[in-house]
C-alpha cells in the first residue's frame, strides 16, 4: 500500500506495477524500438537479433542460477528442443498448409520447452547442488548425442531448416526482411522479460529464493523444495523454448550445435559475466558478450582469448559480475560521495586503456608473426603499419604495457583511499 | 558559358574519380570455411591456396574489368552450419557478392539453401555460391539452384572412376565401407554399393558403417573390426582429422590391403601414412601434380610452396574457381550483376592449369573434368605433400568423367 | 573370440588412461569439494608440453619434465586463482575452473596454433608387440598399460601407507583439526592440486601420440572424465579405477560390434515395417550399437545419480 501511495499518478488505483517501476520498462521499450532507426544496417540488425535471443535465453537461465541457485550444464537442450520443434512447425506451415501466423510461433516453442523441462525436471530437480548439475550435464550430452541418431526429429548432422516466410501474412508483413524479424524479436523480448520479472515477484518466485538460500528452512515452512525447484525449472524451460523459437525464425536452421555443451557453457558465461544476483545482470552479460563476439571478432581472431581473460578476471575480482561492479557504486551515489571517486577514476582510465591496448598488441603481434605467410610480414595495428617479425615491435608493445601497468600500480592506493572515503567504514559489515 | 564549363568540368572530374574508385575497388570474395576446430588444417590450406591463386592468376595479370583486383576475405565457420549462416550474413552486409565454401556438404547444403532464400528476398543484392569441395551429389541434383556452382567432381562421379580400378583387381573379394555420418558419407556409401553391385557383383561388402563426424576419439575399435572382417580392401570418404585418425589406427592395427579414399592426402595425412601407405593408399580426385603437366603448373606449384612452406596444393581445382570467375566477370562486363555472371559461368569451357578441360554443365552447374586415380607413393614425385617425400602420382585418368551422367536438377532460372 | 581378446586389451588402455585423469580429479574434489572443470585442460597442456620438449630432446625427457611443468602451473593456479575464488563459495569456484578450461584452450591455440601437432610415439616403442589373429597390438600401448598401473600402485601406497598420505586423508575430513595440529593445510591443498594436475599432464604426455594432440582434445575428454568420477563415487580412488575400466570397456565394445536394433526388435517379435524410409520409427530400426556407444556413459551416469547418488563405491553423497 505504501508503494502505491508513493506515486501520485497511481494513487488509489489497484495497479500491479507502480509507475516508478514501470518507467525502466517504458524506457527499454522506447530504446528497443528506436535502435533500428539509429543502426539500420544489416549487420547491426543481425547483431541485435542475436542479442535479443541471447537475452531471453540468459534471463531464463538466470531463473535457475540466480533465483533458484541451480547450476545447469545442459540448458541449451530446452532452447534447442523448442527451436527444433518450431522448425518442424514452419515446415508444416510450408508443406502441409498449417495455418499459423509467424508471431505466434514462440508460444509453441515455449510450450515444447516447457514439456521437456517438465519431463526431465521430474527427476533432475529432486536434488540441488552437484547432483543437479551433473544430471543436467548428463542429460544435455545425451540429448545432444541423440540429435545425430534421431534423424527424423533432429535432421542428423545437417540439422533442420525451413522458411519463415511461407506462413500467412501478418498484417501485410511476411518477415522476409531482417528488420521485421527484429521487431518481432523485440516484442517477444519485452513480453518475456516482463513475464520473467513478474514471475520473480510472485510468491513462487520468492520461495525459489528461499529454497536457494536454505532449503531445509523452506521445507520446514511447509514448501516442498523439490516442487519449488521443479516449477522454476519448468518456467525456465518455457522461456528457453521461446528463445529457441526466435532462433528458428532468425536463422531458419537448427543443428546439433544448438543442443551441445558448448552452447550450454556459453550461456553460463554470459549470465555470470553479467551478474547472477541481479535481474538485469543477464541482459548486460548478453549485450557485452555478443558485442565481444561479433564486433571484436571482426577485428581480431583472438577475440575468444580476450573474452576468456575478461571472464576469468570477472570471476576472480567481481563475483557479482559487471552489474555487481555498477551496483558497487550505488552506495556512494546515495551518500552523495560519488564525486570523491571521480578524480582517481579519471587518472586511471588513461593508463588502463594504454595497458589494455598495448597488452592486446603483444598478443596480436606474436600471433601475426606466426600465422602470416612467408613474405607477408607487414601488419597494421591501431593505424600503424610495421613488420611483425623481429623482436622490436613486441618489445615496444610489451614495454608500454609494463610501464602502464606500473603506473596503474602506483595509482591504485589513491583509488583505494578514495573508495574507503566514499564507503565509510561504519557502513561495512 | 563559364557556368557550363564548370558543370562540365565537375562532371568530368566526378566521372574520372568514379572510374578511378571503380577500378581500384577490390572485388571481395568471402571464404567461409573452418579456420578453427578439428578441421582447421583443411580450411587454412584452402585459404592459402585461394589467396595465392587470386594473386598469381588474376591480380598479377591485371585483374578483371580493366584493373579490379580479387580480394579473399576469410570467415571462420567452425564447420558449423549455424556459424556459416551468420558469417554469410556478415559477408553480405560487407557488400561481398561471391561466396566460396567447400568443407562439409552439411554446411554447403545449409549455405545453398540460405543463399537461394536470400536471393529471392533481396533481388537487389544477390550472391553467387562457388562450391569448390562439397561433393554431396544432392547439391547438383534435388537441391540444385541457379546460384550454386560446383567445381569438384561429385561423390558419384568419383566413385564411378574408383570402382573402375577395383573392377580390374581380381584379388579384391571383400570390401569394407566406412565413412562419416552425414550427407557426404552416406552418398559415398550409397555410390559404392551401387557401382560395386553393377561392376563386380561377386564382391562381398563385409562392412558398411558410418561414424559421427569429428567426434571419434579413438578409431582403434573400428580398425579392429575392419581387420577381423577379413576385408581385402577398404573404401572411405573420410577427410581432415577423421582421415588421420582412421588411417593411423588402421595401419597400426596391421591392415596391409588397399585403402581407397577420396581425401587421404595433405594436412598431415600423407605424412601419417608414409611408408606404410606405399602401394596401399589410392585416391580418386581431380588435378594432377605428379608428374607435372606443364612447366607452368610446375612453376605455380613451386611458387606456392616457396610462399607457404608448411602447406600444399591439396585442392588444385581452386585455380579453376578463380580463373573461371575472373572470366565470367569479364564476359558479363560487371562484378555486380549476378544474373549475368551466373549465365556467363554456366556452360563455360576452361583450360585448367592442371591440364584438363573443365566444363561447367549448364543443366546442373556441375563441373565436368578429368578424374584421376592417384597413388600415394615416393617414386616419381616432383611435388611431395607434408614435406614427407611422399606424394600423389597419377596412375590412370578418366577423361571428362561422367559427362553424360543424368541429373534430377530442375532449375528456376532468373530472367536474363 | 580373437576380436573379443583384442577389445579387452584396447578397452583396458582406454580405461587406464581415463583413470590417470580421474584419480587426480577425484582427489582434488574430495579435498576442496569442487569439481575441477579444467582438469582435462591440464591433460592437454601435458600433451603440448610433451610435444614441445620432444621436438628438441626427444620423448623420454618430455615424459618427466612436462608433468612437472603442468604440476607447477596447477599449484600456482590453485594458490593465486582458486584460493581467491574459494571465499565466494562453490558456484563461483566451479565457474572459475570452467572459465579456466576455456582460457587454456584459447591459450593453447594462441601458442601452438589450431591444427593437430605431429606428436609421435618414441621410435623405441614403435613396433607391434604381438598380434592376435592379424590384429597387431602396438608396443606403445603395452607401455601405457604398465605406466597407468604403476601410477595407481604408487598412489595407493602413498595415500595409505605413508605419513603424508595420512595427513592428506585427515585433512580431507577434518581440515580445521589438522590445521590445529600444526599442519599447513593450505599447503597440503596446493600440493594435492599440483600432484593431481601433474598426473593429468602425465596422462596427456602418454595419450598425445595415440589420441592426437590438438586444441579440442581437452573438450573431447572433459565431460567423460566427470562422468567417470561421478559413476565411481566422488572422492573414491577405487571407485575411479572401477568406473574408468567400466567406461573404457563399455565404449570399446560398443564401437566394436555392429549389433543392430533391428536384430533385437525382430528377436523380440516385432515386424520390420516394409516402407522403412518413410516410417516415423526408421531411426529406431536402423540404430546400431556403435551409434549408441558414445552416449552410454552419460546414460549410466544419469541412472546412477537417480538410483545411487553417492556413486558405485562412494561413501558420501555428492
Amino acid at each position: 500500500m505504501s508503494r502505491i501511495a508513493n506515486s501520485p499518478l497511481t494513487a488509489g488505483t489497484r495497479s500491479l506495477i507502480p509507475l516508478s517501476s514501470a518507467l525502466p520498462w517504458l524506457i527499454a521499450i522506447a530504446f528497443l524500438f528506436g535502435l533500428p532507426v539509429v543502426f539500420p544496417s544489416g549487420s547491426a540488425l543481425t547483431i541485435m537479433n542475436q542479442m535479443a535471443i541471447t537475452i531471453i535465453f540468459a534471463l531464463a537461465y538466470n531463473m535457475l542460477l540466480g533465483q533458484g541457485g541451480m547450476l545447469s550444464f545442459g540448458h541449451a537442450v530446452y532452447m534447442g528442443l523448442g527451436g527444433f520443434f518450431c522448425m518442424h512447425v514452419l515446415n508444416w506451415v510450408e508443406n502441409d498448409g498449417l495455418w499459423l501466423p509467424l508471431p505466434l510461433l514462440p508460444i509453441l516453442g515455449g510450450l515444447f520447452g516447457l514439456l521437456f523441462a517438465f519431463l526431465i525436471g521430474g527427476f533432475s530437480t529432486r536434488r540441488a547442488g552437484t547432483v543437479f548439475a551433473m544430471i543436467s550435464l548428463g542429460v544435455g550430452e545425451l540429448i545432444a548425442a541423440c540429435s545425430i541418431i534421431i534423424v527424423v526429429f533432429f535432421g542428423g548432422e545437417e540439422g533442420v531448416s525451413g522458411d519463415r516466410t511461407m506462413g500467412p501474412e501478418f498484417f501485410g508483413i511476411d518477415f522476409a526482411q531482417q528488420q521485421e524479424v527484429y521487431y518481432l524479436s523485440a516484442v517477444w523480448l519485452i513480453v518475456s522479460a516482463l513475464a520473467m520479472y513478474l514471475f520473480s515477484r510472485t510468491p513462487i518466485g520468492r520461495i525459489a529464493n528461499a529454497v536457494r538460500d536454505n532449503e531445509e528452512r523452506a521445507e520446514f515452512l511447509g514448501y516442498s523444495q523439490r516442487n519449488v525447484r521443479w516449477i522454476s525449472f519448468c518456467a525456465s524451460g518455457f522461456f528457453c523454448g521461446i528463445a529457441g523459437a526466435l532462433f528458428a525464425i532468425n536463422f531458419e536452421i537448427l543443428t546439433e550445435e544448438n543442443l551441445n555443451l558448448a552452447t550450454s557453457g556459453e550461456i553460463l558465461l554470459v549470465t555470470f559475466l553479467g551478474g547472477v544476483g541481479f535481474f538485469i545482470g543477464p541482459i548486460i552479460g548478453a549485450v557485452v558478450f555478443i558485442l565481444l563476439k561479433t564486433v571484436l571478432g571482426l577485428y581480431t581472431e583472438l577475440w575468444a582469448l580476450y573474452a576468456g581473460i575478461l571472464f576469468l578476471l570477472t570471476v576472480m575480482f567481481f563475483p557479482n559480475g559487471l552489474t555487481g561492479l555498477i551496483a558497487m557504486h550505488v552506495g556512494p551515489y546515495k551518500r552523495g560521495r560519488l564525486g570523491v571517486l571521480a578524480l582517481p577514476y579519471i587518472k586511471m582510465v588513461g593508463p588502463l586503456m594504454v595497458f589494455i591496448l598495448s597488452g592486446a598488441a603483444v598478443f596480436e603481434i606474436l600471433f601475426h608473426s606466426r600465422e602470416a605467410a612467408t613474405g607477408e610480414g607487414e601488419m597494421t595495428l591501431y593505424g600503424l603499419t610495421f613488420s611483425s617479425h623481429g623482436i622490436l615491435p613486441v618489445a615496444v608493445a610489451a614495454g608500454i604495457a609494463i610501464a602502464s601497468f606500473l603506473l596503474l600500480h602506483r595509482l591504485a592506493p589513491q583509488l583505494r583511499e578514495a573508495w574507503d572515503a566514499a564507503n565509510p567504514v561504519d557502513r561495512r559489515s | 558559358m563559364n557556368r557550363f564549363t564548370t558543370i562540365l568540368l565537375a562532371a568530368g572530374i566526378s566521372a574520372a574519380t568514379m572510374g578511378a574508385t571503380y577500378a581500384a575497388d577490390n572485388i571481395k570474395i568471402a571464404f567461409i570455411d573452418p579456420l578453427s576446430g578439428p578441421f582447421a588444417a583443411t580450411g587454412k590450406q584452402g585459404l592459402a591456396q585461394y589467396k595465392f591463386a587470386a594473386e598469381e592468376l588474376v591480380n598479377k595479370k591485371g585483374g578483371v574489368l580493366g584493373g579490379s583486383k580479387f580480394e579473399i576475405v576469410a570467415f571462420d565457420n567452425k564447420i558449423s552450419a549455424k556459424e556459416s549462416l551468420i558469417q554469410l550474413k556478415v559477408a553480405i552486409d560487407q557488400g561481398i557478392r561471391f561466396i566460396v565454401q567447400g568443407n562439409s556438404s552439411g554446411v554447403a547444403n545449409a549455405l545453398t539453401d540460405a543463399i537461394k532464400k536470400h536471393n529471392r528476398r533481396n533481388p537487389e543484392d544477390r550472391v553467387i555460391f562457388l562450391n569448390y569441395s562439397a561433393v554431396d551429389p544432392a547439391l547438383t541434383n534435388d537441391k540444385c539452384n541457379f546460384w550454386h556452382f560446383r567445381f569438384d567432381a561429385n561423390a558419384d562421379i568419383k566413385m564411378d572412376a574408383l570402382t573402375d580400378i577395383i573392377k580390374d583387381n581380381g584379388n579384391i573379394k571383400k570390401v569394407y565401407l566406412i565413412g562419416q555420418d552425414y550427407s557426404f558419407g552416406k552418398a559415398v556409401a550409397a555410390a559404392a554399393v551401387k557401382f560395386l553391385g553393377e561392376k563386380r557383383p561377386d564382391i562381398e561388402i563385409v562392412g558398411n558403417e558410418l561414424h559421427p563426424i569429428g567426434k571419434v576419439k579413438d578409431f582403434t575399435p573400428y580398425a579392429r573390426k575392419i581387420i577381423a572382417s577379413g576385408a581385402d580392401a577398404m573404401i572411405t570418404g573420410n577427410w581432415g582429422s577423421d582421415m588421420v585418425g582412421l588411417g593411423k589406427s588402421v595401419i597400426s592395427a596391421g591392415f596391409k590391403n588397399p585403402i581407397f579414399t577420396y581425401y587421404a592426402a595433405t594436412d598431415g595425412i600423407t605424412k601419417t601414412f608414409g611408408e606404410a601407405g606405399e602401394g596401399v593408399v589410392k585416391l580418386v580426385g581431380e588435378g594432377q601434380l605428379n608428374p607435372p603437366v606443364s612447366d607452368r603448373a610446375d612453376a605455380y606449384t613451386k611458387a606456392f610452396k616457396a610462399k607457404n612452406p608448411d602447406l600444399d596444393i591439396g585442392q588444385p581445382r581452386i585455380t579453376n574457381v578463380m580463373e573461371m570467375l575472373a572470366r565470367a566477370i569479364n564476359d558479363a562486363g560487371s562484378a555486380t550483376d549476378m544474373v549475368k555472371i551466373g549465365y556467363a559461368l554456366e556452360g563455360m569451357e576452361h583450360d585448367s592449369l592442371w591440364g584438363t578441360k573443365v566444363k561447367m554443365r549448364t543443366v546442373d552447374h556441375q563441373a565436368i573434368q578429368n578424374v584421376h586415380i592417384l597413388a600415394h607413393t615416393k617414386s616419381g614425385i616432383t611435388h611431395d605433400y607434408d614435406n614427407s617425400g611422399y606424394g600423389l602420382k597419377t596412375e590412370s585418368t578418366v577423361e571428362m568423367a561422367s559427362a553424360d551422367a543424368p541429373t534430377t536438377c530442375k532449375m528456376d532460372r532468373p530472367a536474363q | 573370440m580373437s576380436l573379443f581378446a583384442v577389445n579387452i586389451l584396447d578397452g583396458l588402455v582406454t580405461g587406464l588412461l581415463l583413470f590417470m585423469l580421474c584419480s587426480g580429479l577425484t582427489l582434488i574434489f574430495s579435498m576442496m569439494g569442487v569439481l575441477n572443470f579444467a582438469h582435462a585442460s591440464f591433460y592437454m597442456l601435458g600433451a603440448y608440453f610433451g610435444y614441445q620438449i620432444s621436438a628438441y630432446v626427444g620423448f623420454w625427457p618430455g615424459l618427466i619434465f612436462a608433468p612437472i611443468i603442468v604440476g607447477v602451473a596447477g599449484a600456482l593456479i590453485e594458490r593465486y586463482g582458486l584460493r581467491r575464488v574459494h571465499q565466494f563459495g562453490h558456484v563461483p569456484e566451479l565457474i572459475f575452473t570452467f572459465g579456466l578450461a576455456l582460457l587454456i584452450e584459447e591459450l593453447v591455440q594462441f601458442i601452438w596454433g589450431k591444427s593437430q601437432k605431429a606428436y609421435e610415439a618414441p621410435l623405441a616403442l614403435d613396433f607391434p608387440a604381438f598380434a592376435i589373429a592379424g590384429n597387431s597390438f602396438p608396443a606403445y600401448k603395452v607401455f601405457m598399460i604398465f605406466m597407468a598401473m604403476g601410477i595407481f600402485l604408487v598412489l595407493l601406497y602413498i595415500l595409505t601407507k605413508t605419513r603424508i598420505g595420512m595427513i592428506i586423508q585427515a585433512a580431507l575430513s577434518y581440515p580445521a583439526t589438522v590445521q590445529n595440529l600444526g599442519h599447513n593445510v593450505p599447503l597440503v591443498f596446493m600440493g594435492v592440486f599440483g600432484v593431481g594436475t601433474a598426473m593429468a599432464g602425465l596422462a596427456g604426455v602418454i595419450a598425445g601420440p595415440v589420441l592426437g594432440t590438438f586444441p579440442g582434445m581437452a573438450f573431447q575428454l572433459g565431460s567423460i572424465v566427470f562422468v567417470t568420477i561421478v559413476v565411481g563415487g566422488l572422492g573414491s580412488l577405487w571407485g575411479a579405477l572401477v568406473a574408468s575400466l567400466l567406461i573404457g570397456w563399455l565404449q570399446t565394445f560398443a564401437a566394436a560390434y555392429n549389433v543392430g536394433m533391428s536384430d533385437l526388435l525382430i528377436a523380440l517379435g516385432f515386424e520390420k515395417p516394409l516402407d522403412l524410409a518413410n516410417s516415423a520409427l526408421r531411426d529406431l530400426w536402423s540404430l546400431t550399437l556403435p551409434q549408441v556407444g558414445p552416449i552410454l556413459p552419460y546414460l549410466l551416469m544419469v541412472l546412477i545419480l537417480i538410483m545411487r547418488p553417492q556413486g558405485l563405491l562412494g561413501k558420501r553423497e555428492t
